[in-house]
């Protein structure tokens, strides 16, 4: 099978130049719904208007402003945003490398899979192994379709891997928040917590979920095209307050049983 | 839940809400929460505006006689067979998760280090909500001190989110996860099988890898540069009054600039446990292990560090309170310095 190419770069740092294509690793499954009139139902149009005449403003006529903080527009007209719009280049510029684990999960954004182009599928062997090696992921910078990108080099398995990265000032670190405050922890609850963790322990295997809901949507949109009746699922009822030590207590003993079960299953 | 804010809503309105609140169960313990993003809005969004300047809105018409349609008349459709759609409402939405759209039930705890970072997709800030922090404490150090991270789903918005809990200094934040179909794998992009590098080029890459290599990423490296250039253009003309036009031109009220951070900040500060003895700002004085460098800077407000952790709506509040003159055309840096020379 194999999916397009979506772009085509060349990594580029010191002496290292390693052609490469870009897929995109992500693929949408998200349920799309669509806006449309309540009495045709077929979909409806998007206009911008002037909210003092309640005119259409068309397409042609929109300026873009740039709003500071005091609620001032500045207009920008078309060449000036032309100028802004940064130099096509096929460089994927390495300008660091750090170790594995210094880029914190908020900042990773959108992943794409690099594969080898034309015939250098050795030159991105080594980069391949080179990174592996030293355990370090790279920071990139590129132009891709008119927008500039920051990005993470990593090696996944025996390919490489392009993550785009926030923007500085986009994430707000926990080191920059105070943590809730209260009474001292009771030692005891702590370890009962461990303890439910503990029991609670899986490793991580993301094949183990599906997105139900998904599934759900659609069958209730299938239902209602046929013409059939949908039948929805019950709620479950709430659970009575406890102290959260009973609770701690509660739930470990439940969690026995889960583990109990499993083990039992596990050996028929 | 992020891709409602872009056609919904003003980043402002997006930054000020927390767009779920409910509990985190584990086992039967139940912690009562909000939820924040802990990403500011991407780059800068411009506004659409008329040749004039108005600010314009967005209406929907009826596509065949182009009548404007008020909000009772749109509804949602599902695309079945080209140009065939069924209409599906909110509440039918809801009615398909009952159980799930107050509560995320974390089932599993895993390695945090086991989940592969092209799986995550956005981080939000829990927040304590309701009258005690200690089923949150207790969460947040237990999973600190033990490296896991909890694995639970809920239905937010006709979605259904994968997310992971996380805790670091001793805040508890929500990664969601994209779903094992929602990624594809080597072989279904069809790259193929490595071959074998030749040593000398492996030696070559490693000595080049080893010249640039530093122990930590300098948040400087991920600066927007197209955003920073629009800034300044858009400053430059704000300074000599070319093509601006002001709030009191339009007849608008100013609205007010909330960021992020300090809503998170006031939100930590006021969760508070009910029969604790005057708990602000300071924290308990038993936090135990697990608090990350930085944190001290934080605490202090003025330190540094924090600064630079602001954005500029937050800095520019502290301008305004310090009076500090031509503040409205200074760039993030220039505030950082001003603030600095005047506090």
């Amino acid at each position: 099978m194999g999916a397009r190419a979506i772009w085509k770069g060349r990594i580029r740092f010191g002496g290292a130049d390693v052609p490469v294509k870009l897929y995109s690793a992500v693929q949408d499954r998200a349920v799309h719904f669509r806006l449309l009139d309540a009495k045709r139902r077929q979909p409806i149009r998007q206009h911008m208007v002037d909210p003092d005449t309640g005119k259409v403003v068309e397409s042609a006529d929109v300026r873009r402003a740039f709003e500071s903080d005091e609620g001032d527009l500045v207009v920008l007209d078309a060449e000036e945003l032309e100028e802004l719009v940064p130099k096509p280049s096929r460089d994927i510029q390495i300008t660091r490398f750090v170790p594995v684990g210094e880029i914190d999960h908020p900042w990773y954004d959108r992943p794409y899979w690099l594969g080898p182009d034309e015939e250098e599928d050795a030159a991105y062997s080594a980069l391949v192994q080179a990174i592996a090696r030293r355990e370090v992921e790279g920071l990139a910078r590129w132009v891709m379709r008119n927008k500039e990108y920051a990005g993470a080099l990593r090696v996944e398995g025996e390919h490489l891997m392009l993550i785009t990265l926030r923007h500085a000032g986009e994430v707000v670190p926990a080191s920059a928040l105070t943590p809730p405050s209260g009474r001292e922890l009771d030692e005891r609850e702590v370890a009962m917590a461990k303890q439910l963790v503990a029991a609670m322990e899986d490793e991580f295997d993301i094949a183990a979920y599906h997105d139900e809901y998904r599934e759900r949507v659609l069958e209730l949109v299938e239902a209602k095209a046929a013409g059939k009746v949908v039948k929805f699922p019950k709620a479950p009822e709430r659970k009575t307050e406890l102290s959260l030590a009973d609770v701690l207590e509660q739930s470990l003993a439940e969690a026995g049983k889960g583990t109990a079960k499993k083990k039992e299953r596990k050996r028929a | 839940m992020p891709e409602d804010w872009d056609d919904e809503a003003t980043a402002e309105e997006a930054v000020a809400r927390s767009f779920w609140s409910g509990t985190i169960t584990f086992g039967l313990v139940s912690i009562p929460v909000a939820l924040y993003a802990a990403n500011r809005p991407r780059g800068i969004s411009l506004r659409m505006v008329s040749p004039e300047g108005t600010p314009l809105g967005r209406r929907y018409f009826d596509a065949k006689d182009g009548r404007a349609l008020e909000a009772d008349e749109i509804v949602r459709g599902y695309e079945y067979e080209k140009d065939r759609f069924v209409v599906v409402d909110d509440d039918e939405l809801e009615r398909l998760a009952p159980e799930r759209t107050r509560d995320i039930d974390v089932r599993r705890f895993v390695k945090a280090e086991e989940i592969d970072p092209m799986y995550f997709e956005r981080a939000y800030y829990l927040t304590p909500a309701g009258n005690s922090t200690k089923g949150y404490r207790l969460l947040a150090k237990v999973m600190e001190e033990t490296g896991r991270a909890g694995i639970a789903t809920f239905v937010l918005r006709a979605k259904e989110y994968l997310v992971a809990i996380m805790a670091e200094n001793g805040i508890l934040r929500a990664e969601t996860l994209r779903f094992a179909d929602e990624v594809r794998s080597p072989a279904d992009v069809g790259l193929p099988e490595p071959v074998k590098p030749k040593p000398a080029e492996v030696k070559r890459i490693d000595a080049e890898i080893g010249k640039r290599l530093e122990a930590h990423l300098d948040r400087k490296e991920l600066v927007d540069r197209s955003a920073e250039r629009l800034k300044k253009l858009a400053r430059a003309k704000l300074r000599s009054g070319e093509d601006v036009v002001t709030p009191e031109e339009r007849g608008e009220e100013r609205t007010e600039v909330i960021d992020l951070m300090e809503i998170l900040k006031r939100r930590m500060r006021e969760a508070a446990d009910e029969d604790a003895p005057a708990a602000s700002g300071g924290g308990a004085p038993s936090r135990g292990g697990g608090r990350s460098k930085g944190s001290k800077a934080a605490d202090g407000g003025d330190g540094g560090e924090d600064l630079d952790e602001q954005s500029r709506a937050e800095l520019y509040e502290r301008a305004k309170e310090l009076d500090i003159p031509g503040r409205s055309s200074m760039s993030k840096d220039e505030l950082v310095k001003a603030i600095r020379r005047s506090a």
